[in-house]
């Protein structure tokens, strides 16, 4: 169990420590979510329509930056050193997960700071509802960052998954339109998208409207495909190649 | 305590290994030698696990480097040619998360740090973040990094590539070092012929396959005597005189008559009087790794 979990935790640590170093990269991950959902919410005096999706986005920028790291972290970086240490993929996965995840829930929580603007009050009965669905939903969208960059070899290649999946995704989650509001094939796209559970979970929570679907179906969704893509991480990471892991 | 058989790798329609054996023993420090594309990162690869090779075997400890990764990653100690370290960590920090991940941990892990920064060198670093550390330094981290959980065998790619030479000659002694007082046995991968020729046996890897192996001194010897290189206008009809007249073997490469030969002085002195106003410049030493290299393959290694 020692070798298992000790790995783990000294990834999670390791993440936190480096983002604790490294506390001006903090703004380039909440600062441009924050200048578009002002941008757009006082353009369309529209705040807290946009409150949910705007703390997606940041956890999505955040889950980006961190994957977008272990592409250049095996290649130069710590994480050689642990493709080639007895410590279980699976451990070293999860360890890297989590402290991702725990880093773009820390900034996503920022962002709470500004929820009276959307006229949004957070009481004793929503702090823990609102952190724990935060926590969720970064730790879902890393599990998807993670596996997309595992097999990839360059970070330019990420950009473009990045551009042509994530942004797309996040821009029919209901982040920037209600589904109820959606049309034709849109519609039907908002319903498999992952995300959509993202941010009408965040809406249930924070008591914002358009919280549809509904808080435990955007719970379930959420949480089964975090599972997903954890146990899809730690298959991709464990399996034995004829090319070069690093 | 290092046995590969047979093998061969393949990425796509590139051959990248052909057929490659040999062994290495228990306490060795062994040397792959070879040009960049020759094939060491291939074999590292494999060694180290990284990569499962498409034919053929590797044992590491008795252990089958394909088959039984997590045992073999037990046993060996990997030095990158990257930099494998976190540089936003302090070089003790690094060295815990190493210790975490073989699952060491508590006094017997601190033990550990202290005899491995105390065995380079690195005890009055201990504090300072890598991103400050000069290069030297650095290598010396990872050699540390590699040690912790006492690998019978340590591998190292190109761990001299951007090192200073007093920086290389450090690393140099620091290896020796780790062999006479651990028994650790080394293999390294270099294109650096000096340190090659700090080995205690060598392969020399061309194209993916082994194009000699022995001690520097038997690849020395392969090449009787000296060797010769004449400079000249026309150096093709010049080594074709030598052949005709010394029925001594002399190739041109880069413009240049080489020649190996025993007795060079004497020989120097004949050709330049048989070939009046031919030579332009004339230069003898004794057989080198490079010659070795050179005369078995026709390319040379730097």
């Amino acid at each position: 169990m020692n070798n298992f979990l000790l790995p783990a935790a000294t990834l999670w640590q390791r993440e936190l420590v480096r983002f604790w170093r490294q506390r001006s990269r903090v703004l380039s991950v909440v600062a441009s979510p924050l200048i578009f959902w002002l941008l757009m919410g006082y353009g369309s005096n529209d705040l807290a329509r946009y409150y949910s999706g705007t703390l997606v986005l940041t956890v999505m920028f955040s889950a980006i930056f961190s994957t977008i790291s272990i592409i250049e972290d095996r290649r130069e970086g710590f994480l050689l050193s642990m493709l080639v240490s007895p410590a279980p993929r699976t451990s070293l996965v999860l360890g890297k997960i989590l402290g991702a995840a725990t880093l773009g829930w820390i900034q996503g929580l920022m962002l709470l700071i500004f929820a009276p603007l959307a006229g949004v009050k957070i009481g004793l009965a929503e702090v823990v509802p609102v952190i724990a669905a935060m926590f969720l939903i970064s730790f879902t969208l890393t599990g998807l960052g993670f596996a997309i960059a595992w097999k990839m070899d360059s970070t330019a290649a990420f950009h473009g998954v990045m551009m042509l999946l994530l942004v797309p995704m996040w821009m029919v989650s209901g982040a920037l339109f209600p589904m109820a509001t959606a049309h034709g094939a849109v519609k039907a796209l908002m319903w498999a998208n992952p995300m959509t559970y993202s941010v009408s979970l965040l809406n249930a929570t924070l008591h914002l409207p358009n919280a549809t679907p509904g808080a435990t179906e955007s719970l379930l969704v959420t949480a089964g495909f975090g599972i997903a893509l954890l146990l899809l991480s730690g298959m991709l990471a464990a399996q034995k190649s004829t090319r070069s892991a690093a | 305590m290092i046995a590969v058989q047979n093998l061969t790798h393949r990425y796509g329609d590139r051959v990248a290994l052909s057929n490659v054996s040999f062994e290495v023993k228990q306490g060795e420090i062994f040397g792959l030698l070879g040009p960049n594309g020759g094939g060491k990162s291939s074999l590292f690869r494999i060694l180290s696990t990284m990569m499962v090779p498409t034919e053929g075997s590797a044992l590491i400890a008795g252990n089958d480097v394909a088959r039984h990764p997590a045992r073999v990653r037990r046993q060996v100690g990997v030095v990158f040619q990257t930099q494998s370290l976190d540089k936003a960590l302090t070089v003790q920090e690094n060295l815990r998360a190493q210790g975490h991940l073989h699952g060491l941990s508590g006094s017997l892990l601190t033990t550990r740090m202290d005899n491995a920064m105390q065995r380079l060198g690195l005890e009055d670093r201990r504090n300072d973040l890598v991103d400050t550390l000069s290069g030297g330094l650095r290598r010396r981290v990872e050699i540390a990094k590699a040690l912790l959980h006492k690998p019978q065998v340590l591998l190292m790619d190109e761990a001299s590539t951007g090192l200073d030479p007093a920086a290389r000659r450090d690393l140099t002694q620091h290896i020796e070092n780790l062999r006479q007082h651990e028994g650790v046995t080394i293999l390294l991968t270099t294109h650096i012929l000096a340190e090659a020729d700090c080995c205690d046996r060598l392969v020399l890897l061309h194209e993916g396959r082994i194009v000699a192996q022995g001690t520097p001194a038997e690849l020395r010897s392969r090449i009787g005597g000296d060797v010769v290189v004449l400079e000249s206008a026309d150096a093709e009809s010049l080594a074709a005189g030598i052949r005709q007249r010394f029925a001594a073997p002399a190739s041109v490469r880069d413009g240049e008559v080489r020649v190996e030969i025993a007795n060079g002085h004497r020989f120097i002195a004949e050709v330049v009087e048989a070939f009046p106003g031919a030579v332009d410049s004339v230069s003898l030493h004794k057989p080198s790794l490079e010659d070795v290299f050179v005369r078995e393959t026709g390319a040379s290694i730097e």
